[in-house]
């Protein structure tokens, strides 16, 4: 009896463990075969000599990379929009979501479904589309002409961080609150002072939602910030231009662009996909370098997303 | 004489023959306006709150619900009146609900539309096993050390944005041409399995046949271990002395997960899957969008047949002024039955568990 019960949950493990390695290999082959290919030559890249480990070991498509101005000015906008549209998105997410917290608010109800309404439905592209170009027509005529602020400030709304943020709030025993009253606390500091820090795990958890949510951003960038404001776009918009430009791998070339792709060869010794790889590495190397340290966080994050009420 | 409720809320005064209210509903007229002048006084004592809740609503009323304005204009014609103002164009009623329905857009939005189901019910198909099985596997690795490793590169690739998930996707499934003598690594994984040299050459992202099962495999790639993360904190919340007592009854792995883990973790599973439904036509565009080719040679039209979904169409309806209004139209449907199904679903997992996501 007890040899069979071993023998089943010998084969069930075994599977378990090939499965799961599998798979986590899976996951991060993409990424090894771009790191792999990032520092090939173009010849072995193009013919398919590269699978895992690079061949003909270069360096000319990072360096490439690295000396492209262009890159690197982008990449400074995604930064700074990851930065300003987290604190901004942080901020009045906070704010609203104590507020929303309070019993005592009235029409508490009502304000929710202002927000959750949000969740169900929303207008669609084209009608955001239009909302977006006003509200940058808008900043122009108030002389915010950078699309970034655009971008920071009408983008990356998101109904679900703010219900996270409430939900945390509510958690805070209202003793607590009642006796920072009494000892003659404000409203805004009993927010800074009682609720932020004892909410700290779920305000990083939202932050940090918001903030890869900005640094991916790409979709609305991109319709907004048309190529003649290039110098306003996020990184992931530029690596997509760039791919359409010199690359076969998202459809057929611009007929204005389309000779760059013919004769690449002419004036590269790498292959342009190479120069793509080391974008995405570039662009990954922020998140790969926080990631062991928010791991936790969005773990604990999607837990307490989950139910309530 | 019937008597109502508040039958005493006028007196009838004979001498002038004139109706008045009467001693009691003017005492319950006052604590009425008592009321009010306590909800005037509650929001004036704390009103820093409110002052709070303004910059949320703010952004939510400018860049949220001001574009639902813009909804009217698949009621209106878009070559009258100022181009710039929607409210000035006239009403064409629903003309160009017909044209989506049975006019001449109906082809590429019931197209599009059909698509957009298939696409979310292969994701909900193959995406939602999959992190329950993860997570039911990650309960057998014994070492934590080794089950980190794992997770830490499942979960990866949910931090990776669309564009770098969509550019690794073409790279590694592309065709042959504009001086690639090879066809990319995955898809020699492809040729294994038998498909033909032209879809090879092609590129496999812009076959009609392939295109679901890259779209499904990314998707899986992208999400699956993320989303294991809610299963495996249920499974985990099994106590070890359910298994224990299973085992003493005799059960072998299979009936340990059949009569312990199972039922454990189904009521996590039961409101994932409705949440699931109710999301189902939010699929995601901009993915497919960065997908489905750029171009408009024939191999990339083609494709459309797969990948186009309501949303990308009317991106794509977007650049024209006759077509805007049909796509305005043919994405409000789609997400008012998406608003539909969300709402169903809730009531659903409401009634159910008691629980709910709103």
């Amino acid at each position: 009896m007890k040899r069979k019960i071993e023998k089943s949950e010998l084969i069930f493990k075994i599977v378990a463990y090939f499965f799961l390695i599998v798979f986590a290999a899976m996951c991060i082959y993409p990424l090894l075969y771009a790191l792999s290919a990032a520092f090939s030559s173009g010849s072995a890249v193009d013919t398919g000599k590269v699978v895992i480990v690079p061949i003909d070991v270069t360096g000319a498509a990072f360096m490439s990379v690295v000396q492209d101005n262009m890159f690197w000015v982008n990449y400074a906008n995604t930064l700074f929009v990851t930065f300003f549209g987290t604190v901004w998105a942080l901020g009045y997410s906070i704010l609203g979501a104590y507020a929303l917290s309070k019993k005592r608010l009235l029409g508490r109800h009502g304000w929710n479904f202002v927000l959750v309404f949000t969740m169900w439905f929303s207008a669609g592209i084209i009608p955001q589309y239009q909302n977006y170009m006003q509200t940058a027509d808008i900043f122009a005529n108030l002389g915010i002409v950078d699309l970034k602020w655009t971008i920071i400030i009408a983008m990356g709304m998101n109904a679900t961080n703010i219900i996270l943020l409430r939900n945390s709030f509510e958690g805070v025993p209202s003793e607590i609150e009642e006796a920072a009253r009494i000892d003659g606390a404000t409203e805004m500091q009993i927010l800074t002072k009682v609720y932020i820090p004892m909410s700290k795990a779920t305000i990083a958890t939202v932050a940090l939602f918001f903030g890869i949510s900005r640094w991916n951003g790409y979709f609305w960038a991109f319709k907004v910030v048309d190529y003649d404001h290039r110098f306003s776009w996020p990184v992931q918009v530029y690596i997509r231009d760039y791919i359409n430009k010199y690359t076969s791998i998202a459809g057929e070339a611009d007929p204005t662009t389309v000779d760059d792709r013919m004769y690449w060869y002419d004036t590269h010794s790498y292959a342009a996909v190479s120069a793509v790889y080391s974008m995405v590495i570039c662009a990954i190397i922020p998140i790969l370098a926080i990631y062991p340290f928010i791991q936790k966080y969005f773990a604990k994050g999607v837990n307490m997303g989950g139910v309530k009420e | 004489m019937f008597k109502l409720k508040y039958d005493d809320f006028l007196v009838y005064d004979e001498a002038t023959g004139t109706y008045s209210m009467s001693p009691e509903q003017q005492v319950r007229d006052q604590t009425e306006k008592n009321r009010w002048k306590n909800v005037g006084w509650t929001v004036l004592k704390d009103w820093r709150l409110y002052i709070m809740l303004v910059p949320m609503l703010l952004v939510y009323i400018l860049w949220k619900y001001a574009p639902m304005y813009e909804l009217m204009g698949c009621f209106k014609d878009p070559t009258t009146g100022d181009t710039e103002h929607v409210a000035t164009y006239s009403w064409v009623g629903l003309r160009y609900f017909e044209e989506i329905f049975t006019g001449l857009e109906s082809n590429l939005f019931w197209r599009a539309f059909r698509n957009t189901f298939i696409t979310a019910f292969y994701g909900l198909l193959f995406g939602f096993p999959m992190p329950i099985i993860l997570a039911l596997f990650f309960n057998e690795v014994r070492s934590n050390i080794t089950r980190s490793v794992i997770q830490v590169c499942v979960y990866l690739p949910k931090f990776l944005s669309t564009v770098i998930v969509t550019s690794l996707a073409l790279i590694l499934f592309r065709g042959t041409g504009g001086g690639v003598q090879s066809i990319g690594v995955v898809s020699k994984v492809f040729q294994l399995f038998g498909a033909s040299k032209a879809d090879l050459e092609n590129g496999l992202v812009f076959t009609t046949r392939y295109y679901r099962t890259i779209y499904v495999i990314t998707d899986l790639w992208e999400h699956a271990g993320y989303d294991s993360i809610v299963f495996f904190a249920a499974v985990i919340a099994v106590s070890p002395t359910s298994y224990e007592a299973a085992q003493i009854d005799g059960a072998g792995k299979m009936a340990q997960m059949r009569y312990v883990v199972i039922p454990s973790i189904l009521s996590t599973v039961v409101i994932m899957l409705i949440m699931k439904i109710g999301g189902l036509l939010s699929v995601g565009y901009e993915k497919i969008y960065l997908l489905y080719g750029q171009g408009a040679g024939q191999n990339i039209q083609n494709n459309y047949a797969a990948c186009d979904v309501v949303s990308t169409l009317a991106n794509r309806w977007s650049d024209d002024a006759d077509t805007k209004a049909c796509g305005i139209a043919a994405e409000m449907m789609n997400n008012l039955i998406g608003m539909i199904l969300v709402l169903g679903a809730n009531s659903i997992a409401k009634r159910a568990s008691d629980v709910s996501l709103y």
